[in-house]
């Protein structure tokens, strides 16, 4: 039961406390570029929860047992991380292009370039460092990994559908799209300040 | 094969139009960060002064041009199961030379630095070039390609930096010898006039400090750049 607890503690925090895009403003540039509908964004943000979700976990691992001095190699091999952690993001990466290209040769060809660069997406990236950083257990990082990507789910979803709407507002023709993208995720990072410092387990235990 | 390589290099060594093109349009119609939407994280990050920005994007220019060029000698040998992992290893490669060059002959700048240089590896704009041109052209014209988007997104950075600094901090170069500190109060700044009306009202403005003003910033740098070119705009 406690183990669940911080697990959705941990969960809601990455979600929506902490989020990746709007508090932290990590992974921009394809939350910007590939928002223009709610279709596409759809289709990357799975990718990314699945991205998030799965090198969390492998991250940890890897930081535990063959990093860390009490690891299978017996010393402190942390100034390997970036590399082992980049590696096992372009491997998770290449496999979801492969299932994609696959499954939805339409998701396809409208995600383009950002597909494979989400292995460059400094969400995936940040997330791993901040769970080294954290010091999360397994279970922990699970749902941070989890948590995050879908925060950035969301957030991708939600700028894609104001995205869609405000086509059809009178916007000075050079702001539109990417110009009004750029200033409406602005004020979506000014909004969510307000949330950050929330502690979910507080909410918990005021109930 | 080795042969045709070289050929090909022969052949693409010359400064035409079309060379030319690929240095200037990311200046501004190819723009990395206002039209391909790439390297917008590092832009946010690094931003709130001027210094950083300006080293990072010698280092970027440095690491675009050369992985561009690296990349595409090697691009007919690469798989392309693995031509992520491949250009990864040739990215953080590079990176790590300019972090060690910079421990070795700037250690200050390093110190500020640390993070956001390994932070490089991460910048969307050196593997989305390596990924939509470098793979498909000849070195000599990816090697200008990566400077030419280096230097736009160099650009963008410093001209972003200019109104973060100015408004957020009431300084300009800060950290560097020809530091200046313009507006606002108290006895560091270069006009303190505390009896004057003119100057020293100014209070720093904490939201220019905040990664969302860049986010304002760049918005509006897409206004003018648009407005101004309107072959730009989205149609969509």
């Amino acid at each position: 039961m406690l183990l669940l607890d911080s697990f959705i503690n941990i969960f809601l925090k990455a979600a929506f406390f902490e989020n990746m895009v709007l508090a932290y403003f990590l992974g921009m540039c394809s939350f910007l570029a590939v928002s223009k509908s709610v279709k596409t964004a759809f289709g990357l943000g799975l990718a990314v929860i699945f991205v998030l979700g799965f090198t969390m976990p492998i991250n940890w691992l890897i930081t535990t047992y063959l990093l860390s001095d009490t690891g299978i190699f017996g010393m402190d091999l942390t100034f390997l991380r970036f590399i082992l952690f980049i590696a096992v993001i372009a491997s998770m990466v290449q496999l979801v292009e492969m299932v994609i290209e696959k499954f939805s040769p339409s998701l396809y060809n409208s995600l383009g370039i950002f597909l494979p660069l989400i292995t460059v997406n400094c969400a995936i990236l940040g997330g791993s460092l901040f769970m080294v950083a954290r010091e999360y257990n397994f279970s922990e990082s699970v749902a941070f990994g989890l948590g995050g990507g879908f925060g950035w789910f969301l957030a991708i979803l939600a700028l894609a559908a104001i995205r869609e709407k405000i086509r059809y507002s009178a916007i000075p023709a050079p702001l539109r799209g990417l110009g009004m993208a750029f200033i409406i995720t602005g004020l979506m990072g000014v909004a969510f300040m307000s949330l950050m410092g929330i502690d979910p387990s507080a909410l918990a235990g005021a109930k | 094969m080795a042969e045709t390589a070289v050929a090909e290099k022969k052949e693409g060594i010359s400064f035409g139009k079309k060379e030319r093109r690929l240095l200037i349009d990311p200046l501004n119609e190819n723009n990395p960060i206002t039209v391909q939407v790439l390297g917008i994280c590092s832009a946010l990050a690094v931003t709130s002064l001027i210094l950083p920005s300006l080293v990072i994007s010698v280092a970027v220019v440095f690491v675009c041009a050369f992985s561009s060029l690296i990349t595409s000698l090697l691009r007919k040998y690469i798989p392309n199961a693995v031509r992520m992992i491949v250009m990864l290893v040739i990215i953080a490669f590079l990176v790590t030379i300019v972090e060690l060059t910079l421990k070795a002959f700037s250690f200050t700048v390093y110190k500020q630095l640390a993070v956001y240089i390994g932070l490089i590896i991460t910048n969307c704009i050196v593997m989305g070039r390596l990924e939509a041109f470098a793979m498909a052209n000849n070195p000599w014209k990816s090697f200008l390609d990566g400077i030419g988007n280096g230097l736009g997104y160099g650009a963008i950075l410093l001209i972003i930096a200019f109104f973060r600094e100015l408004f957020g901090k009431g300084t300009l170069f800060a950290g560097t010898p020809i530091a200046l500190n313009i507006i606002g109060a108290g006895p560091d700044y270069l006009i303190n006039t505390e009896t004057s009306f003119l100057f020293g009202w100014y209070v720093n403005n904490n939201l220019m400090v905040m990664p969302a003003a860049a986010m304002f910033i760049i918005g509006i740098l897409i206004w003018i750049q648009r407005a101004r070119f309107p072959k730009l705009v989205d149609v969509s």
